[in-house]
Parts: structure tokens; sequence; C-alpha cells
């Protein structure tokens, strides 16, 4: 009963390569040691929508996590307590992407049914799709 | 009715580089000259009558097929968001309910994250 999760958190612009790479795989191997999996990416220097933390741009990190809550609370945990970091938001994906590949499938299914006939009835699956991704 | 005068200044932040080819191939299968909006009246007998002809708006989500709204996703975000860091209403982009329930809510975490402003421009 995994769930996925998504963290995406923005350290200080002026944090060093080595530092956030250590951040990075204590985080990791933190959700590891928990039984879970996580991948990263280090989107790297962004402007701000607005200052954070009297920042004006940060580093983006967005981190994968596959496991239960409790693993990502303690990330969460790690990311309040470490002063690098400015901001952080946690999403859990699972749902969602249940939901795309629920969608996905259908629209395989529909393609495959009008491909076989002819190119008449074509026009009309765009319309027959739409109230089922609705 | 409000938004009829407004849909005509309206493109503003409403993605609309990208919705006319969309319209028109919708426009035509969708059976036959669907000018007036459902609630848009009898138009000509009004005063000042309509001035030109408006196309349906149709949701450039089921159009383009875009399945995952993503917060991550700031180009596809910025196209429904106002100048002053608002996001734009349904009755002015047409995007359809499903879909701008939640466009809205990826729009509202990527505000979260500082990939987009709370109010105004992104400095």
């Amino acid at each position: 009963m995994n769930r996925s999760y998504e963290v995406m958190f923005i350290v200080r612009p002026d944090m060093v390569d080595e530092d956030l790479n250590k951040l990075i795989s204590t985080l990791e191997s933190s959700v590891t040691g928990a039984g879970g999996t996580a991948k990263s990416e280090v989107w790297g220097k962004r402007r701000l929508a607005y200052k954070v933390a009297k920042f004006n741009d940060g580093i983006f990190v967005l981190m994968m996590i596959e496991g239960i809550g409790a693993t990502v609370h303690e990330v969460e945990r790690r990311l309040r307590v470490t002063e690098q970091v400015i901001k952080f938001i946690t999403v859990r994906t699972d749902e969602e992407l249940k939901r795309l590949e629920k969608v996905k499938k259908l629209r395989d299914a529909k393609k495959k049914t009008s491909a076989v006939p002819a190119a008449a009835p074509a026009p009309v699956t765009p319309e027959a799709a739409a109230p089922t991704t609705a | 009715m409000a938004d009829e005068t407004r849909a005509a200044s309206a493109p503003e932040g409403g993605g609309s580089a990208s919705r006319p080819e969309g319209r028109s191939d919708r426009g035509g299968d969708r059976g036959g000259p669907r000018g007036p909006r459902p609630g848009g009246g009898p138009g000509g007998s009004r005063e000042g009558g309509r001035k030109y002809f408006r196309r349906k708006k149709v949701c450039k989500f089921c159009v383009e097929k875009i399945e995952a709204v993503n917060y991550k996703d700031v180009r596809l975000l910025v196209q429904f968001v106002a100048e002053s860091g608002k996001i734009t209403p349904r009755r002015l982009t047409g995007v359809c309910t499903p879909h701008q329930r939640r466009l809205s809510k990826a729009i509202k975490q990527a505000r979260n994250i500082a990939l987009l402003p709370f109010a105004g421009r992104a400095q």
C-alpha cells in the first residue's frame, strides 16, 4: 500500500553544490532506510515569483518519494530543521497517476476501435472522449 | 451577460495564442453554425445588436488532450493567470469545469512554492 509523493523544496541560492548533494543524499537515505524509494532531480537556480526569506531566487529540488506517510513526515521534519531550505511543498501523486493511467487506457481502447472501421467516425471520438475524461 | 462585453477585450491572459486553431476544428464537428452562446440571448434584437461573430469558446485541455495539469508546468499555468496574478475565470477562458478545478488547484500549489506570484507579476 505504498503511496507516491513529490516533495519540492527550495534552498538558498548561495548553497554550495557539495552541501546540496549531501543534503539530498541524507534525505534519500532516510527514505530508503524507512523502506521507501526516492529519486531526486535538481532544477537548478530559478527566480522566485516573490521574495522568500529575503531571497529573490533559489535552487529548486524535486524529490519523488514512494513509501508510507511516515517517511514523508520524516523528510518534512528534516527539511523544516535544515536552515538552508527556505520553502517546501509536498504533493501526493499516486491518485493522480492512477487517474491518468485510466484515462490513457480508455483512450487507447477508443483509438483501437475507431482505427479499424473507417475514417468517417474518427472525428467523433474526441467528442465521445470528452465526457469520460470529465 | 456581463461576459459579453468583457469577452471582447478578454483574451489577455487566456492563452489565446494557441486557441484559434483548436476552436475551428471543434466548431466543425459540433454540428452546424453555433454562433451565439446558449445564454447569448436574441442578439440582434437588442440595442446595438451583435456587431461581431463570436465563436464558442472551448476548453483548451479537452481540445489538446492535456490530462495532467501539474503545478510544475509554469508555462501552461501562466496562460490562465491574469496579469494581476488572479486565476482567470472560466467564462473568459472557456475551460470546462473539471479542468478548471484541477487548474486552480495546480495554480495554488505553484503559488505556494513560489513558481507563480500570489499577486502581481513575477519579478
